[in-house]
């Protein structure tokens, strides 16, 4: 059951592959057509901050299980510089690549669980999960 | 993965067919921009269906593509969002504003066809 995927991040066609990794899993575990694709765009923005910001870094896909709940844990994390102000990065339309933001508040509100870590010597580590319906 | 680019009288039609790189999106968005002049087009459908996921990214380069063409003097109407996919954009705050979208490729036409004024029959 325990399936895992790790998929490094270097290139806008690892975004991709990223995502679509999340998208097999989700329909393996038999999540509904919404919900994988609220995962998948999830994952591609997470993918889209490591390049952006850290250029390269590395995206871990698994299955969880809690009782009778089945899910899917997304571990996003790079050794970038690290997100300065996260109180300011989790607010919408912040941005400081001139972008449409790090779409932190999007992500977070897709997902059912969310975490961040970031300093400017460990750099950034996401974490999300969906569970199934 | 090139979108093949057809061109049906005034309009030009990109049909994306698979899962777009970002390089692939901005490919799409210059090729565009540069036949509406070569072809004299008056009108761009982007056909994004089997898009199963339009991120950040995707739609800041889609609204650009709309932009550039209108300053080429072309309407761009983007047709197919899924439901789903929809839904997930508006979870990330991604709304498109000020780009038109249409239900599918026969409303888009219809769209295009009001929009420019011309009630030519498109055989």
């Amino acid at each position: 059951m325990a399936s895992e995927a790790v998929i490094p991040i270097t290139t806008d066609i690892d975004v991709v592959a990223a995502r679509q990794k999340g998208r097999e899993l989700a329909t393996v575990l038999g999540f509904v057509s919404t919900d994988s694709t609220l995962l998948a765009t999830a994952i591609s923005e997470l993918a889209r901050n490591i390049i952006r910001y850290a250029r390269y870094g590395e995206i871990l896909i698994s299955s969880v299980q809690s009782g009778e709940r089945v899910g899917i844990t997304v571990v996003a994390r790079d050794k970038g510089p690290g997100i300065a102000n996260i109180s300011l990065a989790m607010q919408d339309g912040f941005s400081t690549s001139g972008g449409l933001g790090l779409g932190l508040p999007g992500v977070k509100r897709m997902m059912d669980e969310f975490h961040l870590v970031s300093d400017a010597n460990n750099g950034t580590k996401v974490t999300i999960k969906k569970w199934k319906r | 993965m090139e979108v093949p680019i057809l061109k049906q009288g005034l309009y030009l039609i990109a049909s994306i067919q698979a899962a777009l790189s970002d390089v692939d999106l901005l490919h799409l968005r210059d090729a565009l921009a540069e036949k509406v002049g070569k072809f004299r087009a008056r009108g761009v459908i982007v056909d994004v269906t089997v898009l199963d996921v339009m991120d950040s990214f995707a739609s800041r380069t889609l609204r650009d593509l709309a932009h550039m063409t209108r300053l080429r003097g072309a309407e761009t109407v983007i047709v197919g969002i899924q439901p789903e996919v929809a839904f997930a954009m508006v979870q990330l705050g991604l709304t498109l504003e000020g780009v038109d979208t249409a239900l599918d490729l026969e409303e888009g036409l219809a769209f295009l066809d009001k929009k420019t004024k011309r009630h030519m029959s498109r055989g």
